[in-house]
């Protein structure tokens, strides 16, 4: 709805420029407000004592992205808040979930626990990158046919570790399977379609490759 | 002739957006100029606001507004929870919000701002509360009886009569009695008697229950977490102190709720009154920490139970006594646990009395069969200590008490729809391997000795009385607008299959209109106590008759002949015997519009009577409709005398390592009896997903307090950990008794519930059982108290200790 209006702003230079303050105040502030991020553009606040948002290119999905952020920024929040790209959830922000399970090239990692300016000059790959070309990944697909997940909001996570694993392993066994999807928590419990939906996406995979 | 819908593995509409990445859940919305919000939350478990200071955090460039607990609308009454309070009442509750342009400089302004906080007495354990000297965790006294707040005190020596071992049992606040229990007694050959403690556990659905809220001319825009949708509203509505129609809430998906966002969360008011208040559209983005403190727990019990049974192993009596941890404002679960007990058992009597005690840990809700899960979990493994001393099996014991059809509930015995306990017994027995797997029973292997156990659990399933709203558009699709939630449990689908099954119409012509409320939907039930499946299959079974006689009355109309005459099949309306003679669903729309009146919603014929009259609520749905196509609305009037019911048995064997206490879970099987099956690969999941629920209760979520402090230690998954993927077998196994219920017309009942006291029952049955018989009697069963017990040192809890 407004998001689009809102990335668009940003890229007009409306607000882009302006310096902002340090995001952290005191480490009480961390230790009592969770996860906390400066979100610039359009809605950034006052001036800034401090700490700058650097422009840095990132590679996500097949694209260079240019985007402002700030040193301390974790890849999540970048994604989530300056690149819309909303299908990375944040479940726990501090790496217990795997909700913002992203990929590294090709190698799964926590959104939420790894820094942005961290990741320049590398593949970053979330949810909304796995479709090619219109088609679904074997993983999305695997969820379609195994009707996959209750309430989902773990499922990009678990989609991003499956295909972590197939780069890994094409051919797990289910519990092979399950000790690489061990760093995702699905708090509905459905995990047996979660492993059904493991090895179909590896069955699919050797079928298209 | 279109497929059969009911049985049918069907993915459900809404997969597609959540597995790229395309559905939005609460905290993916954005809006132009959106603020962001955070909260100042009570460091003290009971304290009252004496002064607040916010001179230097509105002086902070950035920041938009403040929002106290006298600025929220409405009146605030004592002992109710509200969103902010000045008078907190846990650690972690809310006192105020600040709103700014970004959510750094609202965490700081909160920072800020200088509390003073006056400490008031707080106490953590509802034994304590109720000793003559307790503390009371609210002013207004420790115990709720009836509605009423009293302050209840037992004397000394009701605690010096029981002793540290055993529950102390003073005055009730509730009693109710079947039969005469000391003549059950009297009858019994075997009688066994436990103290037993529940922990209490937080809910932590994977999404935080975040929030986003704007006003535009008016009306509140709010996007949030919520099971139930249509239901949201007016409790958000009341909150606000406003009118339900002015509320429109945005919740196309639920992170799960598990029975801690039935209907919203009382933290919506926050955004939406910030929002009104600085004319920005307000994000509340709740962390994982924040989440442990203000997404809800369930109750827990500290119980004593005794019970008799003949040498057959029918149970005689039951005699059930249960402190209740009511959080700080309420809970009904020991109540529940009472009923659920006699659907376990039925008891040939039984007396059951409670008391719920107020303390200062986070608020209580239902979550997934709120006394059910508990009470089954408590008793199970005492039933199987009287089923080794009469020697009898424990799978007989099981069926012995189970209820059949002639079956009651609770002290008014109501019967129940339908009761295939003891067939859920069989399958589950026969798909776990009961017979053989027994004789595992204490067998060693190096360190690792095996159990096995048996967990039967009931809990309500079913409520009526809602009502269904469909519309055939001209595209000849069928709309079937959803009021429920859309919370995991595909039953936003699952339950629009029954109006397409009715109208003998393809799945992939029907289309579920949901989770937003200016989508004019039905009024619908709240999603809780496992009653969607039941009351919108017969809700959507209604309408769709209701749009049957409609499109009959319309053909009849425009292509002569009876209403009578005609048949609805296949996305047409045709003459019987002649399926030429007739219109497609696409026609039949645009001459409804064409035609207008009771056709196209325009006019809503009268009802016959006031039992029939559909919901305000469905009638403005209706109004907002009228014209877009055939529109039909009904409501839910299905004859059900007494309660509905489902039944899970769970079937559990684990390997206990006696060296490390560590236990692992070697294999479970579950089955139900939850009616006809909707949807076989969902009732599975859902099955088995609430078994770990509850095998995460009584394993690995933790609840534990500074006593000193009253401050809790296990805030986060890293601390209470829920089970993993590595935590449970890799293929559980399930099956259903798929008998339906005669007293509703798709036959289906419920699932949500019922499985997690049969996770928990047969997973803490199992660990008793390779204990050799010996139960510990409380959730959660660490390995520090197996080791204990197993090498005969000291237990490292007290009986009785809760939060430890």
């Amino acid at each position: 709805m407004l998001e689009a209006g809102f990335i668009e702003a940003r890229r007009g230079g409306f607000t882009r420029r302006k310096f902002i303050q340090g995001v952290i105040a005191a480490g009480a502030t961390v230790s009592a407000s969770g996860y906390l991020f400066r979100s610039g553009g359009l809605l950034a606040g006052p001036a800034a004592q401090g700490t700058v948002e650097r422009l840095v290119t990132l590679q996500v999905n097949g694209q260079a992205r240019r985007v402002d952020v700030l040193k301390q920024e974790t890849l999540a929040m970048t994604l989530r808040y300056k690149l819309g790209l909303t299908g990375t959830k944040l479940g726990c922000d501090r790496a217990e979930c795997g909700a913002c399970t992203v990929l590294l090239d090709g190698v799964a990692h926590y959104g939420c626990s790894i820094l942005t300016h961290s990741v320049r000059g590398r593949a970053v790959t979330t949810v909304e990158g796995l479709e090619q070309d219109g088609r679904l990944h074997p993983v999305q697909q695997a969820v379609l046919d195994e009707g996959g997940f209750q309430c989902a909001f773990c499922a990009p996570g678990f989609a991003m570790s499956m295909v972590a694993m197939l780069g890994k392993n094409p051919n797990p066994s289910r519990e092979e399977a399950a000790e690489l999807l061990a760093g995702n928590l699905c708090r509905c419990g459905d995990y047996d379609k979660i492993l059904n939906t493991a090895m179909r996406a590896a069955e699919l995979s050797r079928t298209r490759a | 002739m279109a497929e059969n819908l009911i049985g049918a593995d069907i993915a459900p509409p809404d997969l597609h957006a959540k597995i790229t990445g395309r559905a939005r859940y609460a905290e993916d919305f954005r809006a132009e100029g959106m603020a962001f919000a955070k909260l100042l939350a009570s460091p003290m478990p009971h304290a009252r606001v004496r002064r607040v200071d916010v001179r230097a955090a509105e002086a902070m460039e950035g920041v938009l507004g403040i929002l106290r607990a006298s600025d929220l609308p409405g009146e605030a009454v004592p002992g109710q929870e509200r969103a902010l309070t000045d008078e907190p009442l846990y650690e972690g509750e809310p006192i105020l919000a600040v709103a700014a342009v970004d959510e750094t400089t609202a965490a700081a302004a909160v920072e800020a701002i200088k509390v003073e906080l006056e400490p008031l007495p707080f106490v953590l354990d509802p034994l304590d509360s109720l000793r003559p000297d307790g503390p009371d965790a609210r002013l207004d006294g420790n115990v709720r009886r009836g509605r009423e707040v009293e302050t209840l005190k037992w004397p000394e020596a009701v605690f010096q009569a029981a002793g540290p071992g055993k529950l102390p049992m003073g005055d009730p606040t509730s009693e109710w009695a079947v039969g005469d229990v000391e003549a059950g007694f009297a009858e019994a050959d075997v009688i066994v008697e436990e103290t037993v403690v529940h922990q209490s556990v937080t809910h932590h659905p994977m999404e935080p229950r975040s929030c986003m809220a704007y006003w535009q001319n008016g009306k509140l825009y709010l996007h949030g977490s919520t099971q139930s949708t249509e239901r949201t509203r007016p409790s958000v509505a009341r909150m606000l102190d406003m009118e339900a129609e002015d509320v429109v809430i945005v919740a196309e998906f639920c992170g799960g709720g598990f029975g801690s966002k039935i209907s919203g969360a009382p933290i919506m008011a926050v955004p939406a009154a910030l929002s009104r208040k600085i004319g920005r559209p307000v994000m509340l983005r709740i962390t994982r920490y924040e989440e442990n403190y203000i997404g809800r727990a369930r109750a827990g019990l500290q119980g004593w139970a005794r019970m008799g049974f003949r040498a057959d192993g029918r149970m005689t009596a039951l005699d059930l006594y249960l402190v209740q941890d009511s959080g700080p404002y309420g809970a009904s679960d020991f109540l529940t646990a009472g009923m659920v007990a006699t659907a376990a058992y039925q008891p040939e009597t039984m007396r059951f009395r409670g008391v719920p005690v107020f303390t200062n840990t986070p608020p209580r809700s239902a979550q997934r069969a709120p006394g059910g899960a508990q009470i089954v979990a408590m008793l199970e493994p005492l039933v199987d200590k009287a089923a080794r001393e009469l020697d009898v099996d424990r799978l007989e014991i099981r069926k012995a008490n189970a209820p059949g059809h002639d079956g009651w509930l609770g002290p008014n015995q109501t019967p129940f729809s339908s009761a295939y306990v003891r067939e859920a017994l069989d399958l589950g027995a026969e798909l776990f391997g009961w017979s053989e797997k027994r004789q595992l029973s204490g067998r060693r292997r190096g360190a690792k000795v095996t159990g096995v156990g048996i967990g039967i659990s009931p809990f309500t399933a079913g409520s009526t009385g809602r009502d269904g709203l469909l519309v055939v558009r001209p595209d000849g699709k069928l709309y079937v607008h959803q009021g429920i939630g859309n919370l995991g449990t595909h039953s936003i689908a699952d339950t629009a299959r029954a109006a397409a099954q009715v109208l003998d119409l393809a799945w992939d012509q029907v289309v579920v209109v949901w989770g937003d409320t200016s989508k004019h939907l039905p009024f619908s039930t709240v999603q809780a106590g496992s009653q969607t499946t039941h009351a919108h299959t017969r809700a959507n079974h209604a309408a769709a008759h209701a749009l049957a006689d409609l499109l009959r009355e319309l053909a009849a109309t425009e292509l002569g002949g009876a209403p009578g005459d005609y048949r609805v099949a296949d996305g047409r309306v045709y003459r019987a015997g002649n399926p030429s003679a007739g219109m497609d669903f696409a026609r039949a729309a645009r001459r409804a519009i064409e035609r207008g009146g009771k056709f196209s919603g325009e006019v809503l014929p009268p009802a016959a009577s006031e039992d029939e009259d559909l919901h305000q609520v469905t009638k403005a749905a209706v109004a907002g409709l009228a014209g877009q196509g055939l529109v039909a609305a009904a409501k839910d009037t299905y004859p059900r005398e007494g309660s509905t019911y489902s039944w899970v048995a769970s079937f559990c064997e684990v390997e206990l390592d006696v060296e490390t206490g560590e236990v692992e879970i070697v294999d479970l099987a579950s089955t139900a009896d939850c009616g006809t099956v909707v949807h076989p690969r969902s009732l599975a999941a859902q099955t088995n997903g609430g078994v770990f629920q509850g095998i995460g209760m009584a394993k690995s979520q933790r609840w534990v307090f500074d006593p000193k402090w009253g401050i809790p230690f296990t805030k986060r998954f890293y601390t209470a950990r829920p089970p993993g993927i590595l935590d449970v077998p890799r293929s559980p196994r399930f099956a259903a008794v798929n008998l339906p219920d005669p007293q509703t017309p798709v036959g289906a009942k419920g699932i949500g519930e019922p499985p997690v006291g049969a996770g928990e029952a047969a997973y803490a049955c199992a660990v008793a059982d390779a204990m050799g018989g010996r139960c510990l009697c409380r959730t959660p069963l660490t390995s520090d108290m197996i080791l204990a017990e197993l090498e005969g040192r000291p237990r490292p809890y007290g009986v009785l200790d809760t939060h430890v």
